[in-house]
């Protein structure tokens, strides 16, 4: 995509995407094989809208039905959501900072390989005997109970692709304390970098409660533990508590980093300073904060006593506070401001209703009595679809056309992209608003089909319809990326006009050394200071130029990942085929081969001449 | 970087650790690493307090009748000896004394082995009695705990002799002073974890 | 005059009360149409949330319509740099004390509710006989399918919960194999049946339900337990205590009645007694224990297979392929237990007409 890359051959650019270190090339690969994920849990939605299109349908199987319903919310989460936030903070973030790159180049490179491969693997269970089918949450006595290896295959994908979330998490941390350009304080950091800096926290502390819980799965189902078997002693409960200990700070992993690409947007166009921008640092780190300390309201029914139900529930209530301040800075932010409605402003406006609505429903869940007739109905359903779709996926979209000329020098096409804002926006609410009077009605989640005169028929169809204006919004939005990439018309520097923080003052196309010299930060917003100072330069510098060190590429991540790709097959058939063991064994030497390879052959990197950077070329050979 | 550099004691930076951006990267990676590690334990010890002593009914196996303290306290004090002679390996490195670090190193080396030896042994023993893994969730559980810290010594054996085969003729430099470090820093998260499980799943066990 | 006026404001009282409930789905599943006092605390508890949730909304858009429409730079103009305002202390505070006012305003009853729902001490409670005062169900969660278990008065039913009206009912919850979770949305909130322990809670109705469409509430099991897990409904009927006292009295003497009337179902019986009868009991008297549903109220039920409409021809089907009705379920196939060929349509017919013979209430 870039014009390095167009001047090699094609295997060669393979080679070059196998073993770069480059955190913008590593967005890119988020983005693709985020994006690739993204399509197939959509179809996956489809199929599940037709057949809830109409009562006793029998389009799909109930067994296939809980595989697909398993498989769209985990592929949704963890091979969607998640690795798409990554592109962006890949792409943005070191230079948002003016960091020649993150801490560790080659860990970054490890943890997109591992997520791959685990995304992989779990997609092939469609292949080799049918997918996991007891649902995303996966609670213990069913998914002991389940048949077949689909289970298997979400438990080791799922560890190996966490794996590579919780080094990519550690990544940003050190990057985001140790690297920063001079100036940049920690309260001159702009809203992503600050939201990215939490996710990053909440994924270190929140991934080892589901590593253990995994390990726990996968020691019960293939190596004859008992930790989930009542009938040893076992009890199912310690998964439901790993999982949500894991999974609500999961679920602001995903909405915190939208956030932040939401605050660059309303102020880049509102033209105007983000409104009580310290407020929305408090607010940020207080909302990672309280986010491990409300797991148990996923449980309110699992008979913990009014004590904890109570105090969880109090817990929960809170965190709406910190929210709130949020929405309202963000109206602040356009009051008085000169809103430009671009299609990633479009987003932004159009997130603000939809998360709201989203939030009060929370807030109604939170209240235990009243989650004693929500939880597990539609409601449920329209809830966390209005916040997880009406904020991360829309922030997602609006992220992908507000940084795409940033990655690629290119820009989307706003027409189309504001017809698939409306088409996608229009079919959200309605697919899921009505689904709230489902939960109402009495409608269980996760039921394959329902029986017609129980008053959910019509709000069912209307569902099933909304869902083919959101197919539509994406197809389209797909189209438009392919058309933008084959005109690849370049946009320059600076494209947005209004661009406020460090990365809008990189040169375009952004140099594989990013910043030639690291630039001086002023204060918040620092290129905008700048810009209204009239600095013709863009910037001002904290260094003359000099040699930068660079890190070598290295295919040693890919093969690790392939390592444990190999071995979680060994550990998937084991005591059922005689092979088993020795693969599991030669994946796991593959792996260990390649981490000694690392350790020791010393990779010190290479230096761009300070000669060769001040030629016109900026060091490119 | 330059591997080449040649220090004296006097011109060795006070914190060798920290003295590049890789190694200040390393240092604070690693420290947020062993943050995760805590929650990781955490959440063992967690379920193993939750399942110990529960098993198939008419389970005989509990931790009054299973567990042996005098050989887990001639484990322990070999693990917090190990740390204390990790502590001598870093004084030296501070003092870019390498043959003295090389030393001491060997000696935690040592120690390490030994108490996996005994690991070895203990959890042997008890596989003996029936207590094995598929036994109860009880076993599966303590298995669990104990042999994730053993997997953390393994690690932390084979971390340290990489280290000290690799840079024997070497020397140190600003490269491979954040490894020794870290290796260190390591080896006594290792042994906090190891108090823990000593007071939790021993002492609480035996005597609680 | 004023008497007209009353009448006139009760009629469209009614009307407007009509007009909401139908939009408030099935009387006997909808949890907007509360049947007891439990449902109606989180159903009162909902309208309290919403109520605050709306102003917080229409306070949000009112800010967020303004800002969009005033400020848009067509409006403002192409060049215009606003003032880059840094924040507002009193606004910030003003956003940050009145959430937290309203919340609390939601707490209360929040806390007080959880308790309230949670105190199941009337459940041990004795008379002077030593006979419980109130009833108290065991429920055990089956794939997939329900039994109810009345300890104290030692009947059981499967798959049909019947309940006094105008006092607490108690449940024990218990799942037999995976995690389900018992929910009659009717009547008030769910609870999980765990594996691992007993669940306890209670509900209680306010009237029979004979008024109702089908003359019962309905049950759901609300957590996924496996392919079928959508049709696992049961039936739940509230009687007055009186009826509900004859009720039991006929399912203790269900053990005798069940006599098949005519020759085919005395046929039926037959096929019965040598391929269904180890898993299935024909009795209500006693307690827990079958491997499958009790079938001594099978005459009574409104439904085959927790969600078929109740007719012989769906008996017939059901008995002759359970795996296609009801995937994953542990009913064998008719070639397991009628030396491995199916039934034929007479003894379909046979057992069709004792099986519907079975009845308590008839």
């Amino acid at each position: 995509m870039s014009s390095i890359a167009q001047k090699k051959g094609f295997g060669a650019t393979i080679w070059d995407y196998l073993t770069t270190v480059d955190h913008k090339k590593i967005a890119i690969l988020y983005l693709i094989s985020g994006g690739f994920f993204f399509i197939v849990g959509g179809i996956e939605a489809m199929l599940i809208r037709i057949q809830l299109a109409q009562p006793d349908n029998d389009f799909i199987s109930a067994g296939f039905y809980n595989q697909i319903l398993t498989m769209h919310g985990t592929t949704m989460i963890f091979l969607a959501a998640m690795p798409l936030l990554f592109a962006f903070m890949n792409a943005v973030v070191p230079l948002q900072i003016g960091a020649r790159d993150v801490a560790f180049p080659f860990l970054n490179s490890l943890g997109f390989w591992m997520f791959f491969f685990g995304g992989i693997f779990l997609n092939l269970s469609w292949f080799m005997g049918g997918a996991p089918d007891a649902g995303w949450t996966s609670y213990a006595s069913l998914s002991l109970a389940s048949p077949g290896h689909g289970i298997d295959f979400y438990a080791l994908g799922l560890q190996i692709s966490g794996g590579g979330t919780l080094i990519a998490g550690i990544n940003f941390l050190v990057t985001i304390i140790n690297m920063r350009a001079p100036g940049m304080t920690y309260m001159r950091m702009p809203l992503f970098t600050w939201s990215t800096f939490v996710a990053s926290a909440l994924i270190l502390f929140a991934f080892p409660p589901l590593t253990v819980g995994l390990f726990f799965m996968i020691f019960d189902r293939m190596f004859g533990a008992n930790f989930f078997d009542h009938t040893m002693g076992g009890n199912t409960i310690i998964w439901e508590h790993l999982f949500w200990i894991f999974g609500h700070p999961e679920v602001y992993i995903l909405i915190l980093p939208a956030f932040g690409i939401f605050s660059e947007i309303f102020a880049t166009f509102s033209r105007k300073r983000l409104f009580g921008y310290s407020a929305m640092v408090f607010a940020t780190v207080l909302i990672g904060f309280l986010g491990f300390m409300v797991w148990v309201h996923h449980m309110f029914t699992v008979g913990m006593g009014p004590t904890a139900n109570a105090i969880f529930a109090v817990a929960t209530m809170a965190i709406a506070v910190p929210t709130g301040v949020k929405i309202f800075n963000w109206l602040l932010t356009m009051w008085g401001g000169s809103i430009k409605f671009t299609t990633a402003m479009l987003y932004a406006v159009g997130f603000i209703p939809t998360f709201v609505a989203g939030g009060v429903t929370g807030i109604m869940q939170a209240a235990a009595p009243l989650d004693y007739q929500l939880h597990d109905s539609y409601f449920i359903v329209a809830h966390f679809h209005y916040v997880i779709v009406g904020g991360v996926v829309l922030g997602l979209l609006a992220g992908l056309h507000f940084y795409w000329p940033l990655m690629f020098n290119t820009m989307l096409n706003e027409t189309l992209g504001k017809l698939t804002f409306w088409l996608f926006f229009i079919g959200f609410h309605l697919t899921f608003f009505i689904q709230h009077f489902l939960g109402l009605l009495g409608m269980p989640r996760r039921v394959f089909t329902y029986g017609a005169n129980q008053g959910w028929d019509l709000y069912n169809a209307i569902s099933s319809f909304g869902a083919i204006f959101m197919a539509i919004g994406v197809a389209i939005l797909v189209a438009n990326i392919f058309m933008t990439i084959s005109k690849n018309q370049a946009v320059g520097n600076d494209p947005w006009g209004d661009g406020r923080t460090l990365e809008w003052a990189i040169p375009q196309p952004v140099p594989f050394y990013n910043f030639k010299q690291t630039p001086l930060v002023r204060g918040l917003d620092t290129f905008w200071i700048e810009k209204q100072e009239g600095n013709k330069e863009g910037m001002l510098y904290a260094e003359p130029i000099s040699d930068i060190h660079m890190p070598n590429n290295s295919i040693i991540p890919f093969v690790m990942s392939f390592g444990l790709f190999v071995g979680a097959f060994g550990a998937l058939f084991n005591g059922e085929k005689s092979w088993a063991i020795p693969v599991l064994i030669l994946g796991l030497i593959i792996t260990f081969i390649a981490m000694g390879t690392r350790s020791l052959k010393d990779d010190l990197g290479y230096h761009i001449h300070k000669e060769d950077l001040m030629d016109t070329k900026g060091g490119k050979h | 970087m330059d591997l080449n550099t040649k220090y004296t004691p006097q011109s060795w930076p006070q914190h060798s650790e920290n003295a590049t951006l890789e190694g200040k990267n390393k240092f604070v990676g690693f420290w947020l690493f062993l943050g995760g590690e805590t929650v990781l334990f955490a959440s063992l010890f967690a379920t193993y307090l939750a399942l110990k002593n529960k098993g198939p009914s008419g389970m005989e196996f509990t931790t009054q009748e299973l567990y042996e303290l005098p050989l887990v306290f001639i484990m322990t004090m070999l693990l917090l000896t190990s740390s204390l002679t990790s502590v001598y390996a870093m004084y030296h490195m501070k003092n870019y004394n390498f043959k003295s670090m090389q030393a001491w190193l060997m000696v935690t080396v040592l120690l390490g082995a030994a108490f996996l030896g005994f690991e070895i042994y203990e959890f042997n023993h008890y596989v003996h009695l029936g207590f094995t893994y598929s036994q109860s969730a009880f076993s599966s559980a303590f298995f669990t705990l104990v042999g994730t810290h053993g997997l953390h010594v393994v690690i932390g054996l084979g971390w340290i002799i990489l280290l000290m085969l690799r840079n024997s003729k070497r020397g140190l430099n600003l490269y491979n002073a954040p490894k020794f470090y870290l290796a260190a820093l390591y080896w006594h998260f290792i042994d906090v974890v190891w108090v823990f499980i000593f007071t939790v799943v021993y002492l609480m066990g035996v005597i609680g | 005059m004023m008497k007209g006026i009353k009448k006139w404001r009760l009629f469209s009282l009614l009307t407007a009360l009509m007009v909401f409930l139908s939009g408030c789905g099935e009387e006997h599943l909808s949890t907007l149409t509360p049947a007891g006092q439990v449902g109606r605390e989180q159903f009162n508890l909902m309208l309290l949330s919403t109520g605050i949730m709306v102003l917080v909304i229409v306070v949000v858009l009112i800010v967020y319509i303004l800002a969009i429409v005033k400020f848009r730079r067509s409006k403002v103009g192409e060049d215009v740099i606003p003032t880059q305002v840094e924040g507002n202390h009193t606004l910030e505070l003003i956003w940050t004390i009145i959430p937290i006012i309203l919340l609390l305003i939601l707490t209360v009853p929040t806390v007080v509710s959880t308790f309230n729902l949670a105190d199941v001490s009337g459940m041990d409670q004795k008379d002077e006989d030593g006979n419980a005062t109130s009833v108290t169900v065991n429920v055990k969660a089956n794939l997939y399918w329900w039994e109810f278990e009345y300890p104290d008065l030692g009947i059981v039913t499967a798959q049909e919960l019947v309940v006094p009206t105008k006092e607490k009912v108690y449940f024990n919850l218990k799942a037999a194999d995976v995690k389900h979770s018992f929910w009659i949305p009717a009547a008030g909130g769910k609870m999980d049946t765990n594996v691992d322990n007993l669940n306890t809670f209670y509900l209680d109705f306010d009237n029979p339900s004979k008024d109702l469409k089908e003359g019962v509430f309905y049950g759901k099991c609300a957590e996924l337990c496996g392919p079928s897990h959508a049709l696992m409904d049961f039936k739940v009927k509230s009687l007055d205590r009186a009826d509900f006292n004859a009720w039991v009295e006929s399912v203790k003497a269900s053990a005798e009645a069940q006599t098949p009337e005519t020759d085919l179902a005395q046929q039926g019986q037959e096929i019965f007694n040598t391929s269904c009868i180890a898993c299935h009991a024909v009795s209500g008297a006693g307690s827990t224990g079958g491997v499958g549903p009790n079938l001594a109220t099978f005459g009574d039920r409104n439904r085959v297979a927790g969600y078929l409409e109740y007719s012989e021809e769906n008996i017939k089907k059901w008995i002759n392929n359970p795996e296609e009705y009801k995937p994953g379920n542990l009913m064998p196939q008719p070639e397991k237990i009628n030396n491995g060929k199916k039934f034929s349509d007479q003894e379909l017919s046979a057992l069709t007409e004792y099986l519907m013979g079975l009845s308590v209430e008839k």
